[in-house]
């Protein structure tokens, strides 16, 4: 039980105590108000509210993102984790309303380094458009949702990436039964795009035609879901977004068998969490929640051998899963000692995530590529731990 | 004794208190002090916020390279200009819609509510039934109805609908010939305007011949005749500069043409069927705030039904219309934001863009909210001009 329906407001009261403090109460409320969403039509009142709520929050908020978020986090009891509104692969709800997806499993695993218990997550569904307010206002603790980490993100967003933990590609799908001579993304000028807006894929998109002199018809929404809607209902004869993204939305459509995707990559992607800057204990443990994860699949430390391996003779292994004397690692971080044996416990190493998420042992099947490994040719690549 | 100098002395004390001049002033010093202090506690805590955690903020983003592109704009805009001038798009699309919209609905709301009073049974429950399914669904759902339960089904470009006029409705939206026009047309609209300015002429030599000997002079046909017989004899004598841009079938869409996009389409269709229900409402009520007694006398004078309704009960019922059509205006205008459900590209929509690519939140809820402020104003403003016109003329 992951706390979905918000309910279980553990840190409320003390929140609401300690409001000027810390405003942690303020995000329950406002979690509850986001997971209410199956009225359809309470969406757009919502998204306004948003927008000032979140703009109000940034001011009267007072310090609701101060510095130690570790500690606000202990006090409430689970990390507030944003995801997408439902990315297969990513972040989506299965039939349980259990968040499934690299980008969920990686908020788990920082839950199981901050507490030794992966289920203390609760997580806020954000569009594209309210992912950043939601984590510059303090409404969430990380942000895990299939987000683009870009210079302007880093910077003047006051936001700090922590590391990629998908390396995407923006493409192109279309419907082959309607288009049958369109095999190139060279072959689209003139047609109607359908996009998410507020996202790195609208800019992209927009360099992309012009770079090569095409024509098109951006036709834009601001859900997922409504791209989703819109392009298998025909609205628009492209859909354009990170290509992990277009094999999950192919999955969902009508006749999945009819659309392929095109082979351009037009962009660099590279997807990762973010937390807010100015909290170097937080944004440390984050990011090395995520070099735990490589490092892990590195020294071959699986969620089934992960007790045997505590035994192992390695010293690297032995180092890495806290069980060496007198070592300081996880209490130097702000975690326990055998942090790393709580993530894999939680979610598996990185490589284990990835193949139950979007890998093999998914609907996505998507091929490791260039999130394989280092040592395997691929991009992922940790620091020591040591 | 004692108790009888404090009686008196009380007096001149609780005047000084008691003084409502003074306490007037008073307790609007206090509002106004306390409402400056909240507003100045305000900014100064967004501001050492928004410094706190890093966040560029300022206007200074306006000037920068928006780097998205707009699918509807009444302006030149692309991906190169500014995140202002994308703004300034969205604005635009916004008073399209809204005075779109408002026109419309204010023709529908007027039927509507005259149908309501008519003495025909069917045309009355026609018009009842309209109103009762408008004003008791949700506008945003009325927007999907058009959406997704009239535009969506619409057959894809290759099927599209053939309509009159080398027009075509698709799920795409509707294509119909755009005008093209050639050297010397600047002439037909010369023509136009003077037609126009005729007609007002002869209107008003009409009136005054009315007025001064009773004879009447058929207005609406001279009008007519002026206003549409004029520009076609400029359109003939300079040589017929008007040529025609027909939409055609290419890859993907059908292209040329002037297409209106199914998101206006619906939300334009939204608002205008949702505002009417409303307006009829106002206007029936208007009509019914007439008293009977001037349809009597007006028909007792030997007026027909409808100068009755025109010079009588109309210009009388305006008065009782007008305040309370503002304020359906300015709900149309504001209704119109429900756009970012379907994608069309309003202020809200754009401006909820630039705010995500740029992360300017504050500042871009502050554009928003001064905009459709000034906007909602500006409205006000015209229907209070017009409120003035039609007030009681005393004698």
């Amino acid at each position: 039980m992951q706390f979905v329906n918000g309910r279980q407001r553990v840190g409320c009261d003390a929140g609401f105590r300690e409001w000027a403090g810390t405003g942690s109460c303020v995000h329950t409320e406002k979690s509850q108000v986001r997971l209410k969403k199956t009225e359809k039509g309470l969406w757009v009142m919502k998204h306004i509210a948003i927008g000032i709520l979140g703009a109000a929050a940034l001011g009267l908020v007072a310090s609701a993102a101060s510095a130690a978020t570790l500690d606000d986090v202990k006090a409430k009891g689970f990390i507030q984790c944003g995801v997408s509104t439902g990315l297969a692969g990513f972040s989506a709800p299965d039939d349980k309303g259990d968040w499934q997806g690299i980008d969920a499993d990686f908020c788990r695993a920082v839950a199981a380094a901050v507490f030794g218990d992966g289920t203390r997550v609760k997580f806020t569904p954000l569009s594209a458009k309210e992912r950043f307010t939601a984590l510059q206002s303090g409404e969430v603790d990380i942000l895990s949702r299939n987000t683009t980490w870009t210079i302007n993100r880093d910077t003047a967003l006051g936001l700090n990436f922590v590391g990629v933990t998908y390396y995407d590609g923006q493409g192109f799908m279309i419907n082959a039964k309607k288009l049958p001579g369109v095999n190139s993304a060279l072959q689209l000028s003139g047609a109607a795009v359908c996009v998410q807006s507020g996202t790195t894929t609208e800019l992209n998109l927009a360099d992309y035609f012009k770079s090569n002199k095409m024509e098109y018809n951006p036709v834009v929404f601001e859900k997922l879901e409504e791209v989703n809607a819109a392009y298998d209902a025909g609205r628009c004869d492209v859909y354009t977004t990170d290509q992990s993204g277009l094999y999950g939305i192919r999955l969902t459509l009508g006749s999945p068998a009819d659309h392929v995707v095109l082979p351009e990559i037009i962009s660099k992607e590279p997807l990762g969490p973010a937390v807010r800057q100015g909290d170097d204990q937080w944004y440390h443990i984050v990011k090395w929640t995520y070099f735990a994860l490589l490092q892990a699949e590195e020294l071959g430390i699986t969620k089934a051998n992960v007790e045997e391996m505590k035994t192992s003779d390695n010293p690297e292994i032995k180092r890495v899963l806290g069980q060496e004397a007198d070592t300081k690692i996880g209490t130097d971080l702000g975690v326990s000692n055998d942090w790393v044996v709580n993530i894999v416990k939680a979610v598996g190493n990185y490589g284990e995530m990835f193949e139950r998420n979007v890998g093999s042992g998914s609907p996505l099947k998507i091929a490791r590529g260039i999130n394989a490994l280092w040592t395997k040719g691929g991009l992922q690549y940790a620091p020591p731990i040591r | 004794m004692a108790s009888q100098e404090i009686l008196r002395e009380e007096p001149s004390r609780g005047s000084f208190i008691n003084d409502p001049k003074i306490r007037g002033i008073f307790f609007q010093a206090v509002v106004v002090i306390v409402l400056v202090a909240l507003v100045w506690w305000i900014a100064q805590n967004v501001i050492a916020n928004l410094t706190r955690l890093r966040i560029a903020s300022g206007f200074g983003f306006l000037n920068s390279r928006a780097g998205f592109d707009i699918s509807e704009s009444a302006i030149a805009y692309s991906s190169d200009s500014t995140y202002g001038r994308a703004i300034l798009v969205g604005f635009l699309n916004t008073v399209i819609v809204a005075v779109a919209g408002i026109i419309t609905a204010t023709l529908i709301g007027f039927i509507i509510g005259i149908g309501r009073l008519s003495h025909n049974w069917l045309i009355r429950k026609i018009c009842t039934v309209y109103v009762e399914v408008f004003r008791n669904i949700p506008p945003l759902l009325v927007i999907f109805f058009w959406y997704s339960g009239v535009l969506a089904v619409l057959p894809p470009p290759r099927e599209s609908i053939n309509l009159p006029f080398s027009s075509f409705l698709n799920q795409r939206g509707f294509y119909f010939p755009r005008a093209v026009w050639g050297d010397g047309s600047w002439l037909i609209l010369v023509a136009l305007l003077l037609g126009i300015a005729m007609a007002w002429f002869v209107a008003r030599k009409a009136r005054q011949r009315q007025m001064a000997t009773g004879q009447q002079f058929p207005v609406f046909w001279t009008s007519t005749a002026l206003i549409i017989g004029l520009p076609l004899l400029a359109y003939a004598l300079s040589g017929f500069p008007l040529s025609f841009d027909y939409p055609k079938q290419s890859t993907f869409n059908l292209t040329g043409g002037f297409q209106v996009r199914p998101e206006f389409l619906s939300l334009y269709l939204a608002l205008s069927c949702y505002t009417a229900a409303f307006i009829a409402e106002i206007v029936r009520a208007g009509i019914r705030g007439v008293n009977k007694g001037q349809t009597e006398a007006a028909a007792a004078l030997g007026l027909r039904a409808g100068p009755i309704l025109r010079l009588v009960v109309i210009p009388q019922a305006m008065r009782i219309v007008i305040p309370p059509l503002t304020s359906q205006y300015l709900n149309l205008t504001k209704n119109s934001s429900l756009a970012i459900a379907i994608g069309y590209p309003d202020l809200t929509a754009i401006a909820g863009t630039v705010l995500n690519q740029t992360g300017q939140a504050v500042e871009g809820v502050v554009i928003m909210m001064a905009v459709y402020l000034a906007l909602s104003l500006l409205t006000s403003a015209i229907m209070n001009v017009v409120n003035a016109r039609m007030a009681l003329v005393e004698r």
